[in-house]
C-alpha cells in the first residue's frame, strides 16, 4: 500500500527543512507519494473595497500562478529529481484547516510542516498556523524544527 | 449619445467647478464669504433639478418620487411572493458560506459582497438621516422607515440578482456590473428598444448621485462633526483635507488607507449598535413608551409638521436614502461575487435593508425618542414645533448628526467623541464606495481608459471641497434628488426586467426543493 504524505510549505526557508525531512522519510518508507501544498491565507469573512472585489478573481489567479511557479514547481521538481513520486497544489483558505482538508481529501497518512521562524504579537494572541494544525488535524502531524 | 451625456454633465459640473477653483486658492480671511459664494452658486445651479424630482402630486404636498419608491417595493414584494420572508433563512445560510463550493475559496464570497455593499450604505443615512426624519416627522416616521426597509428588501433582491446575471466579465478576470449593464443587456434580450439610452440616463444620474449623496453630503456632515468638536472654521479646509486623502486612495492607489478603513468601519458599526443597545437596556422601562410613540405618531403625527403624511414622507424618504433599495447602487457593489447562481446574490442582498434600516436606523430613532431631546408639551402629549414651524423643537436646537450626538451624549457623556470619529470614517468609506459606483457609470459611458478614469476621479475630489463648504440645506436637497433620480430610471427598467428574475427564482426554488442545490460540507 502506498503511503501518502502532505507537505505544507510557506514559501520561506523553513519549508526547505520540511521538504528535506519528507524526502528522507519517504526513502525510508519506500512506496510513498508526496503531495506538496501551499495555502494562501484567505478568509471569506474579511472586508474589502468594491474595487478589490471587482479585481478579486484576477488577483486569485495571479496568487495561484506565483505560488505555483515560485514554491510548488521547484519543490516538486526537486522531489522528482530524487526519484520520488510527487505532485503539488495551491489552495486559498485558513492554513491549518485547508492543510487538514487536503490530507482528508487525499487520504494522507501524515502532514509534515516546518516550524515557522516568524514570531509576533498576533501569533502570541491567536497561535500560529502550525500550532492550530497540530491541535485540529485529523491525521498525525510532524513539525520539523 | 456620448456627446449628449457629456453636455448634460458638463453644465452641472462646470458651474460648480468655478466655485471650487476659487476655494482652493482662497485665503482664510476670505473664507466666510467664499463658503457663502459656493453655497449660493450651488443652490442656484441645482435648484431646478431638485424641484423636478421632489415635485408634489398636483393639489397635494406628497412628492411623487416617494410614491414611486413605495409602489415599486410593494409590487416587487407581491410579485415575488414575499421573497424577503420566504428566503430569509436561506439568505443567512448563503452568507455563512453553507452553499459555497470550497474550490472557490479565494474568490469574492457572499459575505464580502454584502459587507462591501453595506459599507456603502451604512453611514450617515443611519445617523444623520434618521435624525432628520425623526426631527421633522416625529417618532412616527420610524414606523414608515421600518415598513420601507422591509418592502425595500424585495427591490434590492430584484436589482442585485440582475446585477450579477448581466455583469461584464473581462478576459483579464475583472468584472463590471450594475444597472447600466442589466438595462442594456436585459432590454436587448427581451427585444425591447431604448435599453442603451436608459442605461446612459441611469449612468448620468449615478454620477450625480455619487457626487451628491455619495460625496458632498458625506463631506458636509463630516465637516459639521469636526467643527462641532474643534470649533467653527471654514468648510473648504475640511474639504481639501478629505479630498487629499480620497485622492491618495482612488488616484494614488494607496490601497492601505482604504483597506484599513474597511476594517475599522464594521468595528465602528458594531460599536454604534452596541452603544445604542446599552442605552436601550439602561432605559428599558421607556422602550414600550417609545414604541407607543412610534405607532401612535405613524398614524396621527402627534402634532408634527405635516401630520401623519409628514411622518410618512420623512420615513420613506430617509429609508430610501439610507438603504438605497431601488436606487441601483447596490447592484454595482454586489456584482463582483463568485457564484454560478446570480439569484443567490439577490437573496444575500435582501439582508441589506434589514440590517441598515430595520435594525440600525430603528436603534437610532429609539435612542433619539428615549433621550428626551425632542421637546414635548406635557399637557397635550404632542411635540412642540420650532420657531419656523418646520421641525420639532429640540434641546439646544440641534438637528441632523448633532441631534443623534446629543441623544447618545445624554446617556453616555463621552460617546459624541466616538460618534464624531465614526461619522468621519463612515463618510470616508461611503465616499470610497460611491467613487467606485460613479466611476463604473462614467467608464460605461466614456470607456475604460486611464484618462477617462482620471477625469472622473479628479471631478469627484473637487466635489468633496464644494460639499464641505456648502451649507446642509442645498446639499441634502441635491443629494436626495440625485439619488432618487437614479431610482426613477432603475425602477422603470426593473418593471420590464422582473420577469427574468421570476424565471430564475422559479428554477432555483425547484432545484433547492428537489435537493439538487445542496449544502457543502465545510
Amino acid at each position: 500500500m502506498t503511503a501518502k504524505l502532505v507537505i505544507g510549505l510557506d514559501g520561506h526557508s523553513s519549508g526547505e527543512r520540511a521538504l528535506a525531512h519528507a524526502e528522507h522519510l519517504s526513502k525510508l518508507i519506500g512506496d510513498c507519494e508526496l503531495i506538496v501544498a501551499y495555502v494562501v491565507e484567505w478568509s471569506p469573512f474579511s472586508f474589502q473595497t468594491a474595487e478589490e472585489n471587482a479585481q478579486r478573481h484576477k488577483r486569485r489567479e495571479e496568487e495561484i500562478s506565483v505560488a505555483t511557479q515560485r514554491v510548488i514547481d521547484p519543490a516538486v521538481a526537486k522531489l522528482a529529481a530524487a526519484g520520488l513520486k510527487a505532485s503539488g497544489l495551491v489552495r486559498h483558505g485558513d492554513v491549518a484547516a485547508t492543510l487538514n482538508a487536503i490530507s482528508e481529501e487525499h487520504k494522507a497518512d501524515q502532514i509534515i510542516v516546518a516550524r515557522s521562524s516568524d514570531g509576533g504579537f498576533s501569533q502570541r494572541l491567536f497561535g500560529s498556523a502550525v500550532s492550530n494544525l497540530v491541535m485540529s488535524a485529523s491525521v498525525p502531524v510532524t513539525v520539523v524544527s | 449619445m456620448k456627446n449628449t451625456a457629456k453636455l448634460a454633465l458638463a453644465s452641472i459640473i462646470g458651474a460648480c467647478m468655478s466655485g471650487a477653483a476659487f476655494a482652493q486658492t482662497a485665503t482664510p480671511s476670505e473664507a466666510l464669504t467664499l463658503d457663502q459664494q459656493v453655497n449660493e452658486t450651488f443652490a442656484a445651479v441645482t435648484g431646478p433639478f431638485v424641484s423636478l424630482i421632489f415635485a408634489p402630486f398636483p393639489g397635494t404636498s406628497f412628492p411623487w418620487i416617494v410614491m414611486w419608491l413605495v409602489i415599486a417595493a410593494s409590487v416587487f414584494t407581491i410579485y415575488f411572493g414575499f421573497v424577503q420572508f420566504r428566503f430569509f433563512g436561506h439568505a443567512i445560510g448563503l452568507v455563512k458560506g453553507d452553499y459555497s463550493d470550497p474550490n472557490d475559496a479565494g474568490e469574492v464570497s457572499h459575505f464580502q459582497a454584502l459587507a462591501t455593499a453595506l459599507s456603502g450604505t451604512v453611514g450617515l443615512g443611519n445617523i444623520a438621516g434618521v435624525a432628520v426624519a425623526v426631527g421633522i416627522g416625529g417618532p412616527g416616521a420610524t414606523f414608515w422607515m421600518i415598513l420601507a426597509g422591509l418592502l425595500g428588501m424585495a427591490s434590492k433582491f430584484t436589482e442585485c440578482t440582475l446585477g450579477v446575471k448581466y455583469r461584464n466579465e473581462y478576459p483579464d478576470g475583472t468584472v463590471s456590473g450594475g444597472p447600466m449593464y442589466y438595462i442594456s443587456k436585459g432590454f436587448d434580450e427581451l427585444g425591447l428598444p431604448g435599453g442603451k439610452i436608459l442605461a446612459i440616463m441611469f449612468s448620468i444620474f449615478c454620477i450625480l448621485g455619487a457626487l451628491g449623496g455619495g460625496n458632498m453630503f458625506q463631506a458636509n456632515q463630516a465637516h459639521a462633526q469636526i467643527s462641532g468638536i474643534v470649533g467653527d472654521y471654514p468648510g473648504w479646509i475640511t474639504g481639501i483635507i478629505f479630498a487629499g486623502v480620497v485622492f491618495a486612495v482612488i488616484v494614488g492607489g494607496i490601497k492601505s488607507i482604504a483597506s484599513v478603513t474597511e476594517k475599522i468601519v464594521p468595528f465602528m458599526g458594531l460599536l454604534y449598535v452596541g452603544a445604542a443597545l446599552i442605552i436601550l437596556l439602561v432605559n428599558f422601562d421607556k422602550i414600550g413608551w417609545a414604541f407607543g410613540q412610534i405607532f401612535e405618531g405613524a398614524f396621527t403625527g402627534l402634532g408634527v409638521a405635516g401630520g401623519f403624511v409628514g411622518a410618512l414622507i420623512q420615513g420613506f424618504k430617509r429609508a430610501a436614502f439610507s438603504n438605497e433599495a431601488g436606487v441601483g447602487s447596490a447592484a454595482i457593489a454586489h456584482s463582483a461575487v463568485k457564484t454560478k447562481e446570480p439569484i443567490t446574490e439577490g437573496f444575500v442582498s435582501l439582508l441589506e435593508p434589514l440590517i441598515d434600516t430595520v435594525v440600525i436606523c430603528t436603534m437610532t430613532a429609539l435612542v433619539i425618542t428615549i433621550s428626551g431631546q425632542l421637546i414635548m408639551n406635557p399637557e397635550t402629549g404632542n411635540f412642540v414645533l420650532n420657531e419656523a414651524g418646520t421641525a420639532i423643537a429640540t434641546v439646544g436646537n440641534t438637528s441632523g448628526v448633532a441631534l443623534t450626538s446629543a441623544a447618545f451624549g445624554s446617556s453616555i457623556s463621552w460617546f459624541p467623541y466616538v460618534l464624531a470619529i465614526a461619522v468621519v470614517l463612515f463618510a470616508f468609506s461611503t465616499m470610497i464606495s460611491w467613487s467606485y459606483y460613479g466611476l463604473k457609470s462614467w467608464t460605461y459611458m466614456f470607456g475604460e481608459s486611464k484618462a477617462s478614469e482620471m477625469t472622473f476621479k479628479v471631478i469627484f475630489c473637487i466635489f468633496i471641497v464644494i460639499g464641505a463648504a456648502a451649507s446642509l440645506g442645498p446639499v441634502i436637497d441635491f443629494s436626495d434628488a440625485a439619488i432618487f433620480a437614479m431610482a426613477v430610471v432603475n425602477i422603470f427598467c426593473l418593471y420590464f426586467l422582473m420577469g427574468l428574475v421570476k424565471k430564475e427564482l422559479a428554477s432555483y426554488s425547484s432545484r433547492l426543493a428537489s435537493g439538487e442545490i445542496k449544502k457543502f460540507k465545510h
